[in-house]
């Protein structure tokens, strides 16, 4: 549909607003507040050991999970293409789950079942190995519905002909599949480390605040309670960037992946970044 | 030998896939309803039907009847605005509707705890027109609307950019204007993405734990959504009462996962 011209412009204008209101300016407040007292006090509070404990704690957890993520997600989303098995599409259902369920309720029943109680006998909670199950809870559909979409569109015919040729099944998998579905990997990946270095919820009951267990995320917490504004606002500021640049990844693997002769960003359905480059300067508006 | 070999690495990857989703989704997804009915139906029942509970609910649902409707207004009109009218400035704005799905809960909050704070650029100024933002519900709000912003949009500009502008040009031709042609010719076409946006940021919404946390205060009662009181009554070791309010918003991610499930096959046919 195409508004006509002052309609467009009026619904521009508001879009800007509402994103500038429920958006922006809360971000600019939290930087103006991280840098209120110069740039040296927020590099003091940056690099104060418990703040650097926990972004180190943080990055370093978010890597582990982003590489079991890729494995695991890898193997998932090739048994819910290539494979067959009852009761595949509840296993294709329920795959989103992370997504839909609050993560309170994760990080609930992790405790539950990973705690003192654990019927498993399995005891995690308040270690750093509980941050890293939480975080893979989280962060478990990325890489499948990433790379599913892929595996769905790829061409079988050349992982015939290569093992025709006498290729093994790892010799086709390394030379023709991995290099096919690489693009949703690393999209997957990299949304998925953004999620990590962020997560809040599934990590609180979990892992706890204690001081080998505080990530990024719970410090800040722990910062406002005590009044530390500044502080909570500085550490906020890291992740604010991480996520920046994170995005900013995600972006350009896009537009590598749609370069590979694939829609763009179509596969990545439960947080699709749109591959289309919105930059184009056709300014379609005037010729009506 | 390739079959064998093939049988073999098949069955091992089914175990280690299947056997991961067991552990990390299906377990959880059992304990949450086994732990809640463990001593049968009245524990929780009592926990979700206490003052303090059915409050948090209705403040849950109130969250979702004001963020959602706006969030879908704003995420069609983006959308139209991203794909049918191109402009420089669009790639900033696409690139701002991102934003939410990177930056931490956490941050978001304190984002919004500093901006209408005693100390805040509007803080002073609302308080002394009597407005409370904090600690009260429209920072609640704002915070719902702030984490569940992209969706809609997200949603529905992949499916504008599929049904390109060939019908509606023709209802233009004859002679339907611009809001004739959204509602009978645009809007039909793209509603099942729509609704797939819905669904997801109502699931957010409901969902949403650190943004709403930092700017409520939990204040039981008052400012306490259903997962706040989660977490309030795990804290008060009150499992009942923490399983009761879990396992309504357990079956309230099952039905999403439903909805997302429906409306993925009526959006692919």
């Amino acid at each position: 549909m195409r508004l006509p011209w002052v309609g467009a412009g009026l619904g521009r204008g508001t879009v800007v607003l509402y994103l500038s209101v429920i958006v922006l300016l809360p971000l600019a407040a939290l930087t103006s507040q991280a840098f209120e007292d110069g740039f040296s006090t927020f590099w003091h509070q940056v690099t104060t050991p418990q703040a650097v404990r926990s972004l180190e704690l943080t990055v370093v957890a978010s890597l582990i999970v982003v590489a079991i993520n890729a494995v695991f997600g890898t193997i998932i989303a090739w048994l819910l293409v290539r494979d067959e098995f009852p009761g595949k599409s509840i296993v294709n259902a329920v795959i989103d789950l992370p997504f839909a369920l609050p993560t309170i309720v994760a990080s609930l029943t992790l405790i539950t079942l990973y705690g003192n109680d654990s019927p498993f006998n399995i005891h995690l909670a308040a270690t750093q190995a509980a941050v890293v199950v939480a975080l893979l809870f989280v962060t478990l559909p990325f890489v499948v519905r990433a790379v599913q979409p892929l595996l769905i569109e790829m061409d079988r015919e050349m992982e015939e002909a290569a093992a025709s040729l006498g290729a093994s099944g790892f010799t086709v998998f390394r030379r023709i599949i991995f290099p096919n579905l690489l693009p949703g990997l690393a999209a997957g990946v990299a949304l998925a480390f953004a999620r990590a270095l962020g997560e809040y919820g599934s990590v609180l009951l979990f892992a706890g605040g204690l001081p080998n267990t505080t990530v990024s995320s719970v410090f800040i917490r722990q910062q406002i309670e005590s009044g530390n504004n500044v502080g909570a606002a500085a550490v906020s500021v890291v992740l604010l960037a991480a996520s920046l640049l994170m995005l900013a990844a995600i972006g350009l693997i896009q537009r590598w992946g749609s370069r590979h002769e694939r829609s763009g960003g179509a596969g990545l359905t439960v947080m699709p970044m749109s591959g289309e480059d919105f930059t184009a300067e056709r300014d379609d508006d005037e010729d009506r | 030998m390739r079959t064998a070999n093939g049988k073999r690495s098949r069955w091992g990857l089914r175990t280690l896939g299947l056997g991961y989703l067991a552990l990390l989704l299906l377990a959880p997804l059992v304990t949450i309803f086994y732990k809640t009915f463990e001593h049968g139906l009245g524990p929780p029942l009592e926990a979700i039907t206490s003052s303090d509970g059915l409050h948090a609910l209705k403040l849950s649902l109130l969250m979702v009847a004001i963020a959602v409707p706006l969030n879908t207004v704003f995420g069609v009109g983006c959308a139209l605005l991203l794909v049918r009218h191109r402009r420089r400035g669009n790639a900033l704005i696409d690139a701002v509707i991102n934003l939410p799905f990177a930056i931490s809960p956490v941050v978001i909050g304190l984002s919004l705890f500093l901006l209408y704070g005693t100390q805040g650029w509007f803080g002073p100024g609302l308080a002394e027109a009597g407005i409370k933002v904090l600690f009260s519900v429209p920072g609640m709000v704002l915070a719902s609307i702030f984490v569940s912003l992209p969706f809609v949009v997200r949603e529905t500009v992949p499916v504008l950019q599929e049904i390109g502008t060939e019908q509606e040009q023709a209802a233009s031709t004859l002679g339907a204007n611009a809001w004739q042609t959204f509602w009978r010719v645009t809007l039909p076409a793209i509603r099942w993405g729509v609704a797939y946006g819905v669904v997801l940021t109502t699931a957010r919404v409901l969902g949403e734990f650190g943004a709403v946390s930092i700017v409520s205060g939990q204040i039981s009662g008052e400012t306490e959504t259903l997962p706040l009181f989660v977490e309030k009554q795990f804290q008060n070791f009150n499992q009942a009462g923490a399983f009761g309010a879990s396992v309504v918003l357990a079956m309230l991610a099952l039905a999403t996962l439903l909805a997302m499930n429906v409306l993925k096959r009526k959006e692919d046919a």
